[in-house]
């Protein structure tokens, strides 16, 4: 029945089907918690980092199908990325790797860079020696 | 198009059209195709047609054949008799509810725009309505009152008959939005006392694109479609025959499966539901158990979202809808639980199950067997769980309040 249901694409609908990265991580070293304005969506995302790095994401959501594929598809890409190329990271990379969201969907999107941005934050404050980080100079090396 | 079976739980949305009502319609489409306006016999033979197409329909609510008034669909039905009783009194005010279809909603704020005012009057959390409420909010310069007969989503049912003994004690027309009742509940016009009733074919076995409007004798009616003398001079526009016809055949049928859809659709109904609340933890009904239409149940389905829940069933070929959120490409919670008093949370996960005359004890049998999974898949990917602090007052606010909490005590 999949293919009748024309609201979503292929790539939507496989990290809807199969999410990756579902689930909490036990001692994350950041943990974001957000919820969309737009529509009520809550999206949380645990980090674990390692030497200014994303080791590993997992993702919980609240919400419609094309938030659960954005989440999915956020933790996949921020993957392996420093702490400043994970800062710099956008929805729109999201829409991009997904192959596009109707857009009354985008949102969903934008929820995602909120939980990884917020889950970064929290990784910031817990670990003050990593704010130059984040304010963009090199990494320190703890 | 390939069509594989499908478990239909989405009565209330659309109704599949009946193998007789199909037989009586084809007719009208290969042979006799003439409009009934004409002079010549091949036109004019259709015309009777029409008629007896009128007599069933009419029969069906109890009404006479004249206060028949074939419309394209329940839209056009509700925004003819709103748009006829403010032109005939010349009244400025209407009364109607926050829980009527949206197209009425949307019609009440079109109205507004255009300088009239409409009072949308509030439910009680269990969907019903008070009269006393009602009673207050007629004024001098109201015109009407529209209160729909049973609520497309939870199913629950109006007191109809007592709404326009309070109109007809004010001096106020009233209507009904009674798509969803046909075949359900017996309907008999004169009883209820109301001025205008709406109807829609294809709520009831029939095809889309025909609807009815009933007009009682001696009100008042201006048209809203404005051209030919069809209908009376009341509905402009040639007679859609063939779905007029088909309208007058699936009112005989709804007449006759009346006591299936109160006897055993309402059994499997029930069933589906008890087997929910009882089986799957964190459920709950949305609207009061009874007076309601014997084929819906709405069942909010914690910590998850409606359309998630929908597209899994989807995939294994059942049919449900919700009211709600993003599944009608709007981001807001279903309109009618949240005039409820429904938490946001919890009407976002609110799905409508809405039988019908071709459901089986099989096809419930099928969705109780897919249900328990998709919603604990769905709910092992929510970060919302009973312990959750937010749950059922969850709201974006709370998120965020929560959030700058933990970062506040990160920090120290």
């Amino acid at each position: 029945m999949s293919d009748t249901y024309t609201l979503y694409n292929p790539t939507v609908m496989d990290h809807f089907m199969n999410p990756r990265n579902m689930g909490d991580l036990k001692d994350a070293d950041g943990v974001g918690e957000v919820g969309a304005a737009a529509c009520g969506d809550i999206m949380k995302i645990s980090l674990k980092i390692r030497e200014g790095r994303i080791e590993d994401a997992r993702f919980k959501t609240f919400g419609c199908g094309s938030a659960i594929a954005s989440s999915s598809m956020a933790t996949e890409l921020i993957k392996g990325r420093t702490i400043e190329e994970a800062l710099n990271f956008t929805n729109q990379e999201v829409v991009q790797a997904l192959g596009g969201l109707p857009p009354v969907k985008i949102h969903c999107s934008v929820l995602a860079e909120e939980a990884l941005k917020a889950a970064l934050e929290d990784y910031v404050k817990r670990h003050p020696e990593h704010a130059q980080v984040a304010a963009g100079a090199e990494p320190v090396t703890a | 198009m390939e069509q594989q079976k499908v478990y239909y739980f989405d009565n209330n949305a659309t109704t599949r059209v009946a193998p007789e009502v199909v037989d009586a319609m084809v007719p009208f489409l290969r042979e006799y195709w003439g409009n009934p306006s004409s002079a010549y016999a091949f036109g004019a033979q259709v015309h009777g047609h029409v008629e007896q197409a009128r007599e069933k329909v009419a029969t069906l609510i109890g009404a006479d054949p004249r206060e028949i008034l074939f419309t394209s669909c329940g839209t056009e039905s509700n925004n003819s008799a709103l748009q006829s009783a403010l032109v005939t009194t010349g009244k400025r005010h209407v009364v109607t509810t926050k829980v009527e279809h949206s197209a009425n909603i949307n019609f009440g704020e079109h109205l507004e725009k255009q300088g009239f005012e409409v009072t949308y009057l509030p439910v009680e959390s269990d969907g019903s309505l008070d009269l006393h409420v009602l009673e207050q909010s007629i004024r001098p310069d109201t015109a009407i009152v529209s209160v729909m007969y049973a609520n497309n989503e939870t199913g629950v049912i109006f007191p109809i008959e007592e709404v326009a003994a309070i109109c007809r004690s004010k001096g106020v027309l009233s209507h009904t939005d009674a798509v969803q009742v046909p075949g359900k509940l017996p309907i008999q016009v004169k009883s209820l006392g109301v001025d205008f009733l709406s109807l829609s074919a294809h709520k009831l076995h029939a095809p889309k694109g025909i609807g009815m409007l009933y007009v009682k004798r001696r009100t008042r009616y201006s048209p809203y479609v404005i051209g030919g003398h069809q209908e009376r001079g009341r509905r402009g526009g040639t007679e859609s025959v063939a779905n007029i016809v088909a309208f007058g055949r699936a009112a005989e049928l709804a007449m006759a499966t009346l006591e299936d859809e109160n006897t055993r659709v309402r059994a499997l109904r029930d069933r589906l539901e008890s087997w929910i609340l009882t089986h799957i933890p964190n459920t709950i009904r949305n609207g009061a158990r009874e007076p309601r239409l014997p084929n819906t149940a709405n069942i909010a389905f914690d910590f998850v979202e409606a359309e998630a829940v929908l597209m899994l069933l989807d995939q294994v070929g059942i049919c449900a809808s919700s009211g709600s959120a993003c599944t009608t490409g709007s981001l807001d919670p279903s309109h009618v639980l949240s005039a409820m008093g429904v938490v946001p949370m919890r009407a976002r996960g609110s799905v409508r199950f809405s039988l019908g005359i071709y459901n089986t004890s099989e096809d419930v049998d099928y969705l109780l067997q897919h249900l328990p999974r998709i919603i604990q898949r769905l709910r092992d990917i929510s970060p919302l769980n009973p312990e959750h602090p937010d749950n059922d007052r969850y709201d974006i606010e709370a998120a965020r309040r929560k959030h700058e909490e933990e970062m506040a005590s990160v920090k120290e």
